[in-house]
């Protein structure tokens, strides 16, 4: 009796793949129009790349010596920053849902938590995409100079789109954490600041002693020096690697953490 | 039409922590039929359809919904069922048609076919020059309308409706009881939660009327008005009687009861002999008895009496 129970219960608690895959489509395309048509998110991910970096070039950029034009050195910094931010942006899409009664509706038409947090992530990696390559275009026109070839732009775009990837699905963790949609959108400045004690706009050996350690080992650092190797020629060392490992264990982590804290918010 | 109710519910209990939301609810929906949970805030009214949904597990108790378990086949359940919850469940910052083209899709159906149902939904609800435009420029009713009409993208065997007029101006709630109204011709069956008696009584076939987390009285309205009587009878005891004992010896039959006053209210029809016979059976001696009242009882008294509280003038907040 028990074992026709529990067949019975697999049987139709089993998920669909074509039908996920479907969901997680459909997702995608709504996360997508949503951002799209959100004025302020979107102006403030497209806007706050550039002004940040016209910011650190033209205001900061005389004053901090790295060795090369500033230019070049802080592009990639810019670059994460914003990348960082517009996907924690994510934190607030996936609070809205969370709280405005969509998520009741949505689980009754038995779309799971995956396909929905999936077409946010999804949604926040292409807008976050489309971001850099501005911030790419604008610093082309204020004199950043890459040497890359095709490879080396393939690899840093692939490790960006990784970085963004895995930077989402936290913050989609973040948002199913969060109470509100404002208390959501908090997290984004946390992540804003991550980028400050590495060696996005400073070299690391210029900052206090205590923090040094600090700023080499948290996970910017590596995904900063490996865009610059690729982008510029300087040594990469082992933070390919150290990259790789930080961004899939923060996007594994975080897959696990929002199914278990997706389970947790809709019991 | 199946052979078995649409909504079959047994003794379902949820707890939040030490508070008791529902205790021990039963009832029984016949396929093709809209039945009313009628109930103040706080009732279980929604924390009823939450788990007759899937959305939420209950602590005891089962349930069916269109034939399978809402626990162990939940899946075949969401299959056959749509919600229409109390806030509306549709993107702001898409049109209308987007919203029920996404619906559509997500309910599997294909390109072609979406279009054409959305069209066709916007026609029924009356939407069709607002297709086209975000839903934050929408009005109240007009969201209700396109959220209901969001639930019969694919139609469902089971609709739930969460408080569907709550919130709406006059107006408004009278065109959403017209819609609720012909989707009863199509045969889907239809479990509706309100506030107001009126709503229950245009709508519905059946009422279980909730409080505290328990039915206090089920029926057809007909049935109950009747049973609640249009009149009661204001019985004010003698200074050296009891009232709780008298109050006890009549148990359900007491609408309510006020010891300081001395006061006990029953429910009658109002006939003479009914009275009478109340009268002789509560006071055979004709000494326990001081005066007695007859009024009649407004819609809101029998909504009082049954639940002991006032009905809600307007607005509610999540249950």
């Amino acid at each position: 009796m028990s074992e026709l129970v529990l067949h019975n219960r697999e049987r139709t608690t089993e998920v669909s793949a074509p039908a996920a895959l479907r969901n997680a489509g459909v997702m995608i395309g709504r996360c997508l129009r949503l951002s799209r048509r959100d004025i302020d998110t979107m102006m403030t991910s497209i806007m706050l790349p550039v002004i940040l970096m016209l910011l650190f070039v033209y205001l900061f950029g005389g004053a901090i010596q790295t060795g090369t034009k500033y230019v070049t050195y802080v592009v990639p910094g810019v670059l994460l920053l914003c990348a960082g931010f517009g996907a924690s942006l994510t934190a607030t899409s996936v609070s809205r849902d969370m709280t405005n009664g969509i998520i009741d509706r949505f689980r009754s038409m038995d779309i799971g938590g995956a396909s929905l947090l999936a077409g946010h992530v999804a949604a926040s990696a292409l807008r976050n995409l489309v971001s850099s390559a501005l911030v790419f275009g604008v610093a082309f026109l204020i004199g950043f100079r890459p040497n890359a070839g095709a490879l080396d732009w393939l690899a840093a775009v692939a490790l960006l789109a990784l970085f963004i990837v895995a930077i989402s699905w936290f913050s989609a963790s973040i948002g199913l954490l969060a109470r509100s949609p404002e208390a959501a959108s908090g997290f984004g400045f946390l992540v804003m600041f991550l980028p400050y004690p590495s060696s996005a706009f400073v070299p690391v050996n210029t900052m206090p002693g205590w923090i040094q350690p600090f700023a080499r080992h948290q996970p910017v650092t590596p995904v900063i020096e490996t865009l610059r190797g690729l982008l510029l020629g300087t040594p990469i060392g082992n933070s390919g690697w150290l990259a790789i490992a930080w961004c899939v264990a923060i996007l594994a982590g975080s897959i696990i953490l929002s199914s278990v804290l997706f389970r947790l918010r809709t019991r | 039409m199946p052979p078995y109710p649409a909504i079959e519910a047994i003794d379902l209990r949820k707890s939040y922590g030490e508070l008791l939301v529902l205790a021990g609810v039963s009832l029984t929906v016949p396929p093709g039929t809209v039945y009313a949970l009628l109930g103040p805030n706080g009732a279980g009214k929604t924390t009823t359809v939450r788990i007759l949904a899937t959305l939420l597990r209950p602590d005891g108790g089962r349930a069916r919904v269109a034939g399978h378990d809402i626990v162990a086949q939940r899946r075949l359940v969401r299959r056959a069922i749509s919600l229409t919850g109390q806030f509306a469940a549709i993107d702001e910052l898409q049109t209308g048609a987007e919203n029920l083209r996404m619906m559509g899709r997500l309910r599997g159906l294909s390109g072609k076919d979406v279009r054409r149902r959305a069209d066709a939904l916007l026609q029924q609800f009356d939407l069709v020059d607002a297709g086209n435009r975000r839903v934050g420029t929408y009005s109240g009713g007009m969201r209700r309308r396109l959220d209901l009409a969001a639930s019969l993208v694919v139609p469902p065997r089971v609709l739930f409706l969460d408080e569907p007029t709550t919130g709406l101006d006059p107006r408004s709630r009278l065109e959403m009881w017209k819609v609720v109204k012909t989707l009863v011709g199509s045969g889907v069956t239809v479990l509706l939660t309100t506030q107001y008696l009126e709503e229950a009584d245009q709508l519905s076939d059946r009422i279980a009327v909730l409080d505290g987390g328990r039915v206090t009285a089920e029926g057809t309205p007909a049935e109950l008005k009747r049973s609640l009587a249009d009149q009661r009878l204001d019985l004010t005891l003698a200074s050296d009687v009891d009232p709780s004992t008298v109050a006890a010896r009549l148990g359900d039959r007491v609408l309510q009861s006020d010891p300081t006053q001395r006061l006990i209210s029953l429910a009658t029809d109002g006939e003479a002999t009914h009275i009478r016979n109340l009268l002789d059976e509560i006071d055979p001696t004709r000494t326990t008895i001081e005066r007695f009242a007859l009024r009649s009882a407004s819609l809101d008294d029998v909504y009082l009496s049954l639940t002991g509280h006032a009905a809600a003038p307007q607005e509610s907040t999540r249950v």
